[in-house]
């Protein structure tokens, strides 16, 4: 069971920076997957007071804060507008709505977890994440680093002209997802990234012009197979390596076929 | 840790522990209608409107409740009996146990959305689970209610 000794409403993210420090603290953010911990708290840490629950939408970029919940994302209009309702589909099968009015997108990009839809979404986009110390960074180099005592403040998200498609694959419709897959073109190039392998995302670019803007069936299958020899997965009690393999290429090539506006049975 | 908030429209006051989860404040405070089922924010079975948002009490601090308002099932007798007769003409209820926080969800889309489809009825009752009934008898409530409202 979780126990907090102290908790604090930070007043400045420079306090809450000072104190988070310290062995014993934590930041809170949806609490959802922190409350699971038997690890006790000494200082829990709210962001709650700073402004952070925000969505702004720039012309060319969108910044998410820290504190922004999931249903925020996933009805936000500007968000799923630019994601063709690729946000929607990704955040919409976590647990349920009362789940998503709590988690943070903070929490969910800072936890950098295995099964992340979350992560796996703004993998597809060009994302930076902001933090209190460690400056602005490509969402890409986030997730390879090791996990510290700084703070997520926020999201960014260039809204590169593109397209996205996302799909997962769960046993049961809320469950964790057992792989989770998100093409997107941009920049002239198709990108998939992948999760739940059960490791965190990885994102996988089409170097070779595999996909013809022009999406066609025989294409998309060899951009399933391309991603699939490039994405290293292993077995856990959700599924095996062999399977998560063979749904990488599945799941990509749907998503290929989706994103050129062609037939996808899911 | 002192702790201002309005419950059910009355403001109540009390000093609590800083890792007091809202639903186990809630019971103390006589809202017996909030129950924990999982525990791990699995089931739907706490929820309850803070500042008119369903969440899962179970996995709020009592204390972030400061300053809020938080409404239960002891709150909303009134739109409730509006629709829950229509739950039980369908056998939607079996043990009764999931029954509140799935009210209380109905409850939070309908306000969100008067005129759900079936597709978005279910989309937004997905994290109230239920151990009996196979959610089609409460699908089936629901839709009566508001094909009752149309007549
Ligand atoms: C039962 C359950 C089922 C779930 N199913 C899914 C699923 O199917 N798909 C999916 O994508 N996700 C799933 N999740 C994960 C969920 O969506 C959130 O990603 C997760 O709960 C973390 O978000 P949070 O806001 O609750 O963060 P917390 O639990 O509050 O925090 C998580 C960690 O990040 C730290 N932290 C939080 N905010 C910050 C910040 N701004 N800066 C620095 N550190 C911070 C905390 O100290 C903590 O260590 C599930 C979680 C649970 C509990
Ligand atoms: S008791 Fe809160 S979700 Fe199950
Ligand atoms: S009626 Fe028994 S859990 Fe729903």
């Amino acid at each position: 069971m979780m126990t907090i000794r102290d908790y604090v409403m930070a007043e400045s993210l420079e306090q809450a920076f000072a104190l988070n420090q310290k062995k014993g603290s934590r930041i809170l953010g949806g609490m959802l997957w922190l409350r699971l911990s038997s690890t006790p708290i000494t200082t829990a840490i709210d962001l709650g007071a700073l402004g952070l629950d925000t969505i702004e939408e720039t012309e060319d970029a969108f910044s998410i804060g820290a504190m922004a919940r999931l249903r925020q994302l996933e009805q936000h209009p500007g968000l799923n507008a630019y994601t063709q309702g690729a946000v929607k589909d990704a955040l919409g099968s976590i647990v349920g709505v009362q789940f998503r009015n709590l988690a943070t997108v903070g929490g969910s990009i800072f936890g950098r977890f295995g099964f992340s839809d979350v992560l796996t979404v703004f993998l597809s986009m060009d994302t930076e994440v902001e933090l209190y110390q460690g400056g602005v960074l490509p969402l890409t180099d986030f997730i390879r680093q090791k996990r510290d005592r700084d703070i997520l403040t926020r999201l960014i998200v260039y809204k590169k002209p593109g397209r996205f498609v996302y799909r997962s694959m769960r046993a049961a419709s809320t469950d964790f997802p057992v792989l989770t897959c998100a093409v997107s073109r941009w920049d002239g190039v198709f990108r998939a990234a992948i999760g739940a392998r059960p490791m965190a995302a990885v994102r996988v670019e089409d170097e070779t012009g595999i996909l013809p803007e022009a999406v066609t069936e025989e294409a998309a299958a060899a951009f399933g197979e391309y991603v699939a020899a490039r994405v290293k997965t292993a077995g856990n009690l959700r599924g095996s390596a062999a399977y998560r393999t063979h749904l990488v290429k599945v799941l990509t090539t749907r998503a290929a076929l989706a994103l050129g506006g062609m037939h996808d049975e899911t | 840790m002192k702790l201002d908030l309005t419950l059910n429209g009355r403001a109540v006051s009390d000093d609590v522990r800083p890792d007091l989860t809202l639903l186990e404040f809630l019971r103390e405070h006589g809202c017996l209608s909030v129950k924990q089922g999982c525990g791990t924010a699995n089931c739907g079975l706490c929820t309850v409107l803070l500042d008119d948002v369903p969440v899962l009490s179970c996995s709020v601090l009592a204390v972030r409740a400061n300053g809020r308002a938080v409404v239960t099932l002891e709150g909303l007798q009134e739109e409730a009996s509006a629709f829950v007769g229509f739950l039980a003409d369908q056998g939607a209820d079996q043990c009764g146990f999931c029954n509140p926080g799935m009210v209380m969800n109905t409850i939070a889309l309908l306000r969100e959305n008067p005129d759900p489809s079936d597709d978005e009825i279910r989309a937004y009752l997905a994290g109230n689970l239920c151990r009996c009934s196979g959610y089609e008898g409460q699908l089936r409530g629901i839709r009566a209610y508001l094909d009752s409202r149309k007549e």
